[in-house]
């Protein structure tokens, strides 16, 4: 479950820290010095109202945006611009708010396309679709078939994405981030615009994902309920500041927090 | 009824990754390559030279073109401009190089269209869309000019058209004015039947599902490791190389000697519809957009013939244009993602006929 090159790291320490990061979009402040860590095996909550800055926070660690101040270290190694690619070489992947799937291909293509950094015959081999390639091909299907037994999706592997409904598509997406076999798995609201049942198994898939596979997992959440019970460690932004960073139950307990969610009386 | 799964049981991996997983799909390839193979050996002239040949050719292009357009998303108009390389290079290769293999030159030639197509398609990390489809027109406008003012490429020719020398291999007449229907159409079928095998494993792999992933949605791609300028590039240079050998293939197998006019922008855009109506991201859709958009205006044109009605040839020309046109518009209100999508329906059809529940 580690993508090779980097330093072994022990559960319990600091898989990713990210350093007094300032992210803004002309005069829009989106993230002003935020630090706070991951650690491995944990499962880390980032939480705050509409518009806090979380969407970007995760953007920023897997190099989609480059931050103007601050520096963010994954694995021991610091590095000022990661591009989206060196991230995900680097171990990081995530999900999307909105589902990004490809659309247009099968559920199976989708979680084989997760796969494309791990597959390595080049194109004239792939071009003969023998040997090697047909190896490597086959290879990678055991494993994608596993992905797709444990979400137990096996009944749609060969479903164009597009023509699933919305629950499926969240976990089709959870799938292909798997599929990489990430270090570190980003996911940005995995519940939204769920009912209770489908957030009841997506909660179980997480917690599954953690417990069997050792993923360290960071997801931003809504749903207090969920996000109280999955993680292990919480931080909370508002308006692009970091006003809380703690267990569940500190969290709860902060009036910091209290106060961005409830608002305060003037 | 015939067209049945059941009882086919895939018991490992590979079989199930098979690009034609059902028997009876395997089994229809097969004989359509070798009925392909049998009207070469029997057919008529006409119906190898003005038919067969050039669907084929057309058929390669729009594989070519679908390679970028209907599985990478990038939007070309510069394929006639990419086929004009190809068959100027061979041009220029065979010159210099007389003795050496035509065929050899022919599948060589594609290689210089595959460096200038990814040349032109670097403005493509940036752009896309219709904007990509205007900078893909510089490409065909530029390369046009370089065909009409560079002597050099037509050997200094008055005419200032390409005309395709005779070449021999082991004795058989080839290309040329002297080389048969018959010699031609075989050549031609073995070239776009073995680059359609391999664009057909190209696809189905990694770098295939790489180019969809690219396609439909670019964002995601990058945040799984996938780099979208090699990825790009790289369905730029695979889509011109088999654009290129098309253009050898129209120039020294059919034409027999080109001007530049026959790689202008109306090429392009026919190329284009083939692929538009065959079904984007379609291999076989290529196919059957090739037929449509080339063989419907030789059907038609027969049709009047048929039936004895007195009519002038320049009115039956205006009428297949007309009745070609309605039926594109046709086509697409039914059904846009193209014959390819209808294909695909008939068979999920006919897999469960007769009984649908």
């Amino acid at each position: 479950m580690r993508a090779p090159g980097g330093p072994e790291i022990a559960v319990g320490d600091v898989l990713l820290s990210v350093e007094n990061v300032s992210l803004s979009f002309g005069g829009v402040k989106a993230i002003s010095g935020v630090s706070f860590d991951i650690r491995k095996g944990e499962i880390r909550a980032i939480i705050g109202p509409n518009g806090a800055g979380k969407t970007s926070m995760l953007n920023v660690i897997n190099g989609f945006y480059h931050p103007q101040q601050g520096r963010i270290t994954f694995k021991g190694k610091t590095r000022p611009h990661m591009q989206p690619y060196e991230a995900a070489r680097g171990g990081i992947a995530r999900t999307f708010q909105n589902v990004a799937l490809f659309r247009g291909m099968t559920v199976l293509d989708n979680i084989m396309a997760g796969r494309s950094l791990k597959m390595h015959t080049n194109i004239f081999w792939q071009l003969l679709r023998f040997g090697p390639a047909l190896r490597e091909e086959v290879a990678h299907r055991v494993r994608v078939e596993e992905i797709i037994d444990f979400l137990r999706i096996q009944d749609i592997r060969r479903t164009p994405v597009g023509r699933l409904p919305y629950g499926l598509q969240k976990r089709v997406e959870l799938g292909r981030a798997l599929a990489m076999e990430p270090d570190l798995l980003l996911l940005d609201e995995p519940m939204a615009g769920m009912n209770l049942e489908e957030k009841e198994d997506m909660s179980r898939f997480i917690l599954d994902v953690n417990d069997h596979y050792g993923t360290t997992i960071a997801l931003i959440e809504h749903d207090m309920g969920v996000v109280m019970d999955l993680s292990d460690r919480v931080v909370v932004l508002d308006y692009g500041i970091k006003i809380a960073d703690g267990t569940p139950d500190e969290i709860k307990r902060d009036p910091a927090v209290i106060d961005a969610y409830l608002g305060v009386a003037h | 009824m015939l067209y049945r799964e059941v009882g086919q049981f895939k018991t490992s991996y590979t079989s199930d990754q098979a690009i034609f997983p059902i028997l009876q799909d395997r089994l229809g390839i097969v004989a359509i390559v070798i009925a392909a193979y049998l009207i070469g050996l029997t057919g008529g002239d006409f119906l190898l030279n003005a038919v067969l040949i050039p669907f084929l050719i057309f058929s390669l292009a729009a594989i070519g073109l679908n390679l970028l357009t209907g599985y990478t998303g990038l939007l070309s108009l510069g394929t006639g401009a990419f086929m004009g390389v190809g068959a100027y290079a061979c041009y220029k290769l065979t010159t210099y190089f007389p003795n050496v293999n035509i065929l050899l030159w022919v599948v060589v030639s594609g290689f210089f269209a595959s460096i200038v197509g990814a040349l032109f398609g670097l403005p493509s990390l940036r752009i896309k869309g219709f904007y990509l489809a205007v900078a893909t027109l510089a490409a065909q406008f530029f390369l046009e000019w370089c065909f009409i003012r560079i002597p050099w490429l037509f050997n200094y020719n008055e005419s200032g058209a390409i005309e395709v020398p005779q070449r021999e291999i082991f004795g058989i007449i080839v290309t040329g004015p002297r080389a048969s229907a018959q010699t031609r159409y075989l050549v031609v079928l073995t070239i776009v039947a073995a680059l359609t095998w391999l664009a057909s494993n190209l696809v189905h792999g990694r770098i295939g599902r790489m180019w969809m992933a690219v396609r439909d949605m670019d964002i995601a791609a990058e945040l799984m490791g996938i780099r979208l300028l090699p990825t790009k590039l790289l369905a730029f240079a695979v889509s011109s190389y088999v654009c290129g050998v098309a253009g050898a293939l129209l120039v020294f197998l059919w034409y027999g000697g080109a001007e530049s006019t026959v790689f202008d922008i109306n090429q392009s855009f026919q190329i284009l519809f083939m692929v538009i109506i065959g079904g984007l991201g379609s291999i076989i859709g290529s196919y059957f957009g090739a037929a449509v958009i080339y063989m419907m205006p030789i059907v038609l044109r027969a049709v009047p013939g048929w039936f004895g009605l007195p009519l002038q040839p320049a009115t039956v020309e205006h009428l297949t244009f007309m009745v070609v046109g309605a039926l594109i518009i046709v086509f697409l209100i039914a059904e846009p993602h193209g014959l390819a999508r209808l294909w695909q329906i008939a068979k999920q059809k006919l897999r469960v006929w007769p009984f649908p529940y």
